[in-house]
């Protein structure tokens, strides 16, 4: 109900924005040599002559039947080009997301076990690299090493051939599905690049995050306990201080991705990756209102998503949450 | 046989202000299947004496500038750090002070007890047993609902299922010294272990305590404030004032015959149920970042002598077993 409540505030304020930004789409749209007459009639049929709140009566009802408008761009509905585009945007970030976890959690507990040693020095300065290099640099860096030099991956796209049968619009999942190995192989070594490129920043801050987390659980009087009565190390680590580690490190594993979906278009554009966010910035630059919308709902879905999954996982690690309802 | 021994043990802590001196030459021994009391008041350094011997002091900013801690035979202070998380997790154990954070609060009873019947003093946990895929997991949880049944906690089948924080103080002890008793060890280090327990439950937990002495031979080391707990179990008392033993006697003859001046302050310290006036000791422990030279207990004592704060007394024997750390009784002094 809540979050019902949110998306809708959340439309509102969007529609809104995106009405009042500067410049005329239809003049946009058709050019500097279209005649008065050709725009006006273009306002029309967009029906951007009508007063604004009846505008977002007519955008409403949309919604409710799965459309968002024409874009102005691609000159099909909104709602067709994002569902054509997110499946790899998601890709990307579902890709990153696991690789900043799978990493950065290990690294962060490795570096608070051996603080201040030799495995922390080299974590705190890829840390610092991981979020002070810019993406886009360190997207082509990696293009020119993997892909130019060593010929190991492919520097754009997301396949070679064509993709597979469509039924996520996820390449890895529709290969699995389809037992197309090959393609499943080509589509992950597409993918790779991106998706480290973006995971890198996530992942130095999972690291630090999740390093100052272990380095209070290490000092905890539970842990002490726990190892003084003869718990093995390895389970007093790896399950008893990290679950507590863990939960801390989740608000920010949310907002992370959150931080990803919005940031994903630099990497899709150094890498022509066809995905909903470089769609996103494309239609801002052109002053595309209804893919503007389209987009940015989608992204505040998605932030609505994310917390509610957090917030879900947070009653199921932490007894304190869960029973104080 | 000395199961136990300890020799000039010095603890200091950096702090802001400067280094505390905290334990000042502690010299202690418990033998086997014995059960010995250490009193003082509070902040005289007894946990952090229990804590020295487990190793889980946190160092810095503790430090060890002198002494031995010899256990059977190994000096612990020299061994590695996996050598003696062996040894003490296979020979000793060790029930915490404050029930209220010692337990992890986002695991059930029954899972951080059941982890530790079936793994305690493993070094290696293979990845499935890990993962919980191999059976023994129900087998742990039943041997915890019973250790629980013998600490005489009320519905022990309910408890395995809950949370640290679902549990009053005094039950969270009781699953601390379940905990304890997990496995065989040959020590057992005690910090005030029933403090936050009623009279009926605390009986019941020492006479679990002396069952396990009598049965597996067990050494304790008791530590409490409470004199009335250690003449019903201790064998022998350490008295401990500001971080150095004052005096040391089997507890009968202590308690009778108390002659260091701390202890007999102690003593007549404790509230008689008869309403006798209460007499206290004047005074406060001394500041270790600035202790006092001497004796540590000199400015509080009621029998000062010139030399008292100029030498510090040594421990010597003045009776059978009855060893005090006063001038009154070092050779040329008072009596
Ligand atoms: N990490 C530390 N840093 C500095 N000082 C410490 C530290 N740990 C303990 N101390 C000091 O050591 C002294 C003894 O503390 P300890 O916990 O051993 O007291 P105690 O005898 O167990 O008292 P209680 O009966 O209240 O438990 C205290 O004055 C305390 O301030
Ligand atoms: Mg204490």
């Amino acid at each position: 109900m809540y979050m019902v409540l949110v998306l809708f505030g959340v439309s509102l304020l969007i529609f809104f924005l995106a009405r009042v930004m500067p410049g005329d789409p239809a003049r946009l749209a058709l050019g500097p040599e279209a005649t008065q007459e050709q725009v006006a009639s273009l306002r029309h049929k967009l029906g951007l002559d009508r007063p604004l709140y009846t505008q977002y009566y007519v955008f409403l009802r949309g919604l409710f039947k799965g459309e968002l408008g024409m874009s102005l761009i691609t000159k099909r509905d909104v709602f067709k080009d994002l569902i054509q585009r997110l499946p790899a945007t998601l890709e990307l970030v579902m890709t990153a997301m696991l690789i900043a976890i799978l990493g950065g959690i290990p690294l962060g507990v490795l570096s608070a076990l051996h603080k201040d040693r030799t495995i922390d020095q080299i974590s705190r300065i890829f840390a610092f690299a991981g979020v002070s290099f810019p993406r886009f640099w360190i997207g082509i860096m990696f293009q020119i090493a993997f892909a130019y030099i060593l010929g190991l991956l492919p520097i754009t796209g997301r396949i070679s051939g064509d993709p597979p049968t469509r039924i996520t619009g996820l390449y890895l999942l529709d290969s699995l599905i389809a037992r197309d190995f090959p393609a499943f192989v080509d589509s992950f070594k597409h993918l790779l690049l991106p998706s480290l490129t973006l995971s890198l920043s996530p992942l130095a801050q999972i690291t630090r995050i999740t390093r100052a987390n272990m380095i209070e659980q290490l000092r905890k009087d539970y842990s002490i306990v726990m190892r003084t009565i003869g718990m093995p190390e390895v389970v007093n680590i790896y399950k008893y201080m990290l679950k507590n580690a863990f939960t801390s490190t989740l608000t920010v594993i949310g907002l992370l991705t959150g931080w990803m979906i919005g940031n994903a278009f630099v990497i899709e554009q150094v890498f022509s990756w066809p995905g909903m966010a470089r769609y996103g910035v494309n239609s801002v630059l052109r002053n595309d209102f209804n893919a503007v919308v389209g987009v940015t709902l989608v992204i505040a879905v998605g932030y609505v998503v994310i917390n509610l999954i957090v917030d879900l996982l947070y009653g199921y690690l932490d007894p304190r949450i869960r029973l104080k309802r | 046989m000395t199961v136990l021994s300890i020799a000039n043990l010095k603890i200091h802590f950096d702090t802001i202000d400067g280094t505390a001196k905290v334990l000042d030459d502690v010299c202690l021994s418990v033998n086997e299947a014995e059960v010995v009391g250490l009193v003082g008041e509070t902040g005289c350094g007894k946990s952090v004496t229990a804590k020295t011997i487990l190793g889980s002091l946190p160092m810095p900013p503790g430090k060890v500038p002198d002494g031995k801690i010899l256990f059977f035979c190994d000096d612990l202070l020299k061994l590695n750090k996996h050598d003696r998380h062996r040894v003490m997790s296979e020979k000793m154990s060790y029930i915490p002070q404050d029930p209220m954070t010692s337990l992890n609060p986002v695991f059930t009873v029954g899972e951080q007890m059941g982890d530790l019947i079936r793994w305690q003093g493993r070094r290696r946990v293979g990845p499935l047993e890990f993962l919980g895929l191999r059976r023994g997991r129900h087998n742990a949880v039943a041997k915890a609902v019973k250790l629980l049944d013998r600490v005489e906690i009320p519905a022990p089948k309910e408890i395995v299922r809950r949370y640290p924080i679902e549990l009053s103080g005094g039950m969270r002890q009781r699953v601390l010294i379940a905990m304890a008793l997990i496995g065989r060890p040959s020590l057992l280090i005690a910090d005030e272990p029933t403090t936050a327990l009623d009279v009926t439950i605390q009986k019941g937990v020492l006479t679990l305590i002396e069952e396990k002495v009598e049965e597996e031979e067990l050494s304790v080391l008791y530590i409490t404030h409470n004199l009335g707990v250690a003449r019903r179990l201790c064998n022998r008392v350490y008295v401990m004032y500001g971080g150095a033993i004052a005096e040391t006697a089997k507890t009968k003859d202590l308690l009778r015959d108390p002659i260091h001046p701390y202890t007999c302050g102690l003593i007549s310290s404790i509230p008689k149920l008869t309403g006798d006036e209460f007499k206290g000791i004047d005074g406060r422990i001394p500041d270790y970042i600035d202790p006092p030279t001497g004796c540590r207990f000199h400015p509080r004592c009621p029998q000062l002598m010139p030399i008292c704060g100029q030498e510090k007394p040594e421990l010597i024997e003045v009776k059978d077993d009855h060893l005090v750390a006063c001038h009154l009784f070092s050779r040329g002094g008072g009596r």
